[in-house]
C-alpha cells in the first residue's frame, strides 16, 4: 500500500473516530450522574445538525449553530424534567428503556417536522471541493474542524469534571446517589444538567459533521450503536477511554475497507462491541478496580 | 439544639417509629441504644431528611426541619454519617472530603476547604496518607473514618452517626470513640445511634433506650449503665451477675 494511501485511511479513520468518541463522551456525562445510558444521544447529534439547518436560512451559520444548540440542551432538560423525574424509585433498566422509547419518539417527531429528505449545513470553510493536501493526502477543511471541536471539548470536559464544583458534584452523584444528597447536593439538578451538557454537545457536534455525513431524521441511531460501542470499549464513564476507542474504531473501520468489502464496514465496530463484553467488560481504561465498585 | 415530638415514620405502609419524643443540647453526646430493627436507624434518616415522617415535629435550633429533603437538612447544618459508610467509591479520598465542604463552599472559600482538610487529617492521619487512593479501596475502619471526616466538612452543628462501629475491629472502635470524645471536648453536638450499648454509654453525656419503635427508658450514661435491664438487655449481663 502506498504511503499517501495509508495516510489517507488513517486522516479518514481519525475523522470518523473522533465522532464517535464525541458520541461516547455524550453517554458517558449521562452515566457519569445518573449511571443510565441514555439511548437517545444520538438523536441529539440529529436534533442539533437538522436545527441548525433549519435556522441557518434565517441568520449566519455561527448563530444558527449556537441557537441549535441552545435548543437542544433545552429538549435534553425537558427528557429529564418531563421523563426520568417523574419515575418514582426508578430503576437502572428502567430509566435506561425509557431512553430507548424517547429516542424512538424524537425521531418519528423529527420524521414529521422535516420529512425524510437528506439535508446538510455548507462546510464551514470552503466547499465539498475544496481539500487541504497533508503529506500527499487530501483532506477536506471540514475535518479540521471535526478534530479542532473534538478536542476541545473533550478537554474542557475533563477540567470540568476534575477542578469543578458542579463537575465533581456530577461525578459524586453517580457515585453514590444517597451519600450525595447527605453533602448537600441537589441530585436532581445534576441529573438536569447532565442531560443539558451531552445534549448540547450533542448538537454541536452533529452541526460540525453534517457537511461531511449528512444528516436525516433517523442518522442519530447509527452514531448511537458506534458511540455506544467505543464508550464500552474505552470503559464506560472515561473520557480518554471514549478518546482512545473512538480513534481505533474509526481506525479498524477504514482499514478494513481496504480487506474487507465495504458492506462490512458496520459489522466490524459491532463485531468489536460482542468481543469486548466477552473478554473485558470494563474496557480499555476502564479500571477493572472501579468498575467492581459500581452498580452497572 | 434538636427537638423531637412524637414522630412517627416508616417506609411505605409499614411504620417504624411510633411516636418519638427526644431532644439533643447543644454540647452534649447523646446516644441511642436498641437493638436490630428496634427503629435507631429511621430515627436518623428521617431528621436527615432521607426518609418523610409521617406525623410529628423535628426542630433543630428551634426551626421546623420535618419533612426537608436531605441536601437541604445538611445546609442547616445537621450532617449525618450514614449506615454503611455510603461513602464515593469511585473518587478520592480528597475527593470524597471536598464533597463534605459542599454545603458551606461559599462560606469557606479555598482555602476554608484547605484548612478543613488539614483538621480532618489531624483526626484521622490515615486519611492523610491516603488522599490520592479511591475510596471504595480503603479498609471499613478508614472508610468510617472518611464518612466521618466528610460530614464534619461542612462544620455541622450537630453531627449525627449511624452505628460507627459495625463490622470493624475491637481496636479500630476504640479509636472511632475517641475521636468522637473529643470532638465533644472541641464543643461538638453529636447525635450517636449503637447497638454496641456498652462503646456508646461509655462517651455519652446522655442517653435513649428505644425498642419496637419507643423510647422506653432515658436518662444519663451513669443511669442507664447501672440499670438492670440495660445490663441485661444490652450489655450482656445475666441474671446471676446482676442480682450478686
Amino acid at each position: 500500500m502506498a504511503f499517501e494511501q495509508v495516510l489517507q485511511y488513517i486522516l479518514s479513520g481519525v475523522t470518523n473516530g473522533s465522532i464517535y468518541a464525541i458520541v461516547a463522551i455524550g453517554f458517558n456525562i449521562v452515566y457519569n450522574t445518573t449511571g443510565i445510558i441514555n439511548f437517545a444521544q444520538g438523536e441529539f447529534l440529529m436534533l442539533g445538525g437538522m436545527t441548525a439547518i433549519s435556522l441557518s436560512q434565517f441568520m449566519p451559520l455561527p448563530l444558527a449553530i449556537l441557537f441549535a444548540v441552545i435548543i437542544t440542551s433545552l429538549a435534553g432538560a425537558m427528557i429529564d424534567f418531563v421523563f426520568i423525574r417523574r419515575l418514582r424509585n426508578p430503576s437502572v433498566l428502567m430509566m435506561i428503556i425509557v431512553t430507548i422509547g424517547l429516542s424512538i419518539v424524537i425521531r418519528e417527531m423529527a420524521l414529521h417536522i422535516w420529512d425524510e429528505k437528506v439535508r446538510s449545513l455548507p462546510y464551514f470553510t470552503g466547499s465539498e471541493v475544496t481539500s487541504i493536501s497533508i503529506l500527499g493526502a487530501y483532506i477536506s477543511p471540514q475535518v479540521l474542524w471535526v478534530l479542532g471541536v473534538c478536542g476541545l471539548m473533550v478537554l474542557l470536559l475533563g477540567l470540568f469534571f476534575r477542578y469543578t464544583a458542579t463537575g465533581r458534584s456530577m461525578r459524586a452523584c453517580s457515585s453514590n446517589k444517597t451519600a450525595a444528597g447527605l453533602c448537600g447536593i441537589n441530585t436532581g439538578n445534576m441529573v438536569t444538567i447532565s442531560f443539558m451538557l451531552s445534549a448540547a454537545m450533542g448538537a454541536l457536534a452533529g452541526c460540525v459533521i453534517s457537511p461531511i455525513t449528512q444528516t436525516q431524521y433517523d442518522s442519530g441511531t447509527s452514531l448511537a450503536i458506534k458511540g455506544f460501542t467505543v464508550a464500552i470499549l474505552g470503559g464506560m464513564g472515561n473520557s480518554t477511554g471514549a478518546v482512545v476507542g473512538g480513534l481505533l474504531i474509526g481506525m479498524l473501520e477504514s482499514f478494513s475497507i481496504s480487506v474487507l468489502p465495504m458492506a462490512y464496514k458496520d459489522a466490524i465496530s459491532l463485531a468489536i462491541l460482542i468481543l469486548i463484553l466477552f473478554i473485558r467488560p470494563s474496557g480499555l481504561f476502564g479500571s477493572r478496580e472501579e468498575s467492581a465498585l459500581k452498580e452497572f | 439544639m434538636l427537638r423531637i415530638r412524637n414522630l412517627e415514620s416508616g417506609y411505605g405502609t409499614l411504620r417504624v417509629l411510633k411516636g418519638v419524643s427526644m431532644h439533643v443540647n447543644p454540647g452534649e453526646i447523646v446516644t441511642i441504644i436498641g437493638a436490630n430493627g428496634s427503629g435507631k436507624s429511621t430515627l436518623l434518616a428521617t431528621v436527615s431528611g432521607i426518609l418523610r415522617p409521617a406525623a410529628g415535629e423535628i426542630l433543630f435550633g428551634g426551626d421546623s426541619i420535618s419533612g426537608l429533603p436531605a441536601e437541604k437538612t445538611v445546609h442547616r447544618g445537621c450532617a449525618l454519617v450514614p449506615e454503611g459508610r455510603q461513602i464515593f467509591g469511585t473518587m478520592t479520598v480528597k475527593e470524597n472530603l471536598i464533597l463534605g465542604a459542599y454545603p458551606a463552599r461559599k462560606k469557606l472559600g479555598r482555602d476554608g476547604i484547605k484548612a478543613g482538610l488539614e483538621r480532618i487529617y489531624g483526626y484521622f492521619p490515615k486519611l492523610k496518607e491516603r488522599e490520592g487512593q479511591l475510596g471504595g479501596t480503603l479498609s471499613g475502619g478508614e472508610q468510617q473514618m472518611l464518612a466521618i471526616g466528610r460530614a464534619l466538612m461542612s462544620g455541622p452543628r450537630l453531627l449525627m452517626l449511624d452505628e460507627p462501629s459495625t463490622g470493624l475491629a475491637p481496636i479500630i472502635v476504640k479509636a472511632i470513640f475517641r475521636i468522637i470524645s473529643r470532638l465533644r471536648d472541641e464543643g461538638n453536638t453529636i447525635l450517636l445511634v449503637e447497638q454496641n450499648a456498652r462503646a456508646a454509654l461509655a462517651v455519652a453525656d446522655r442517653g435513649y433506650v428505644i425498642e419496637t419503635g419507643q423510647i422506653i427508658l432515658e436518662g444519663s450514661s451513669g443511669e442507664l449503665l447501672n440499670n438492670n435491664d440495660v445490663q441485661r438487655a444490652y450489655l450482656g449481663k445475666d441474671y446471676k451477675s446482676i442480682s450478686e
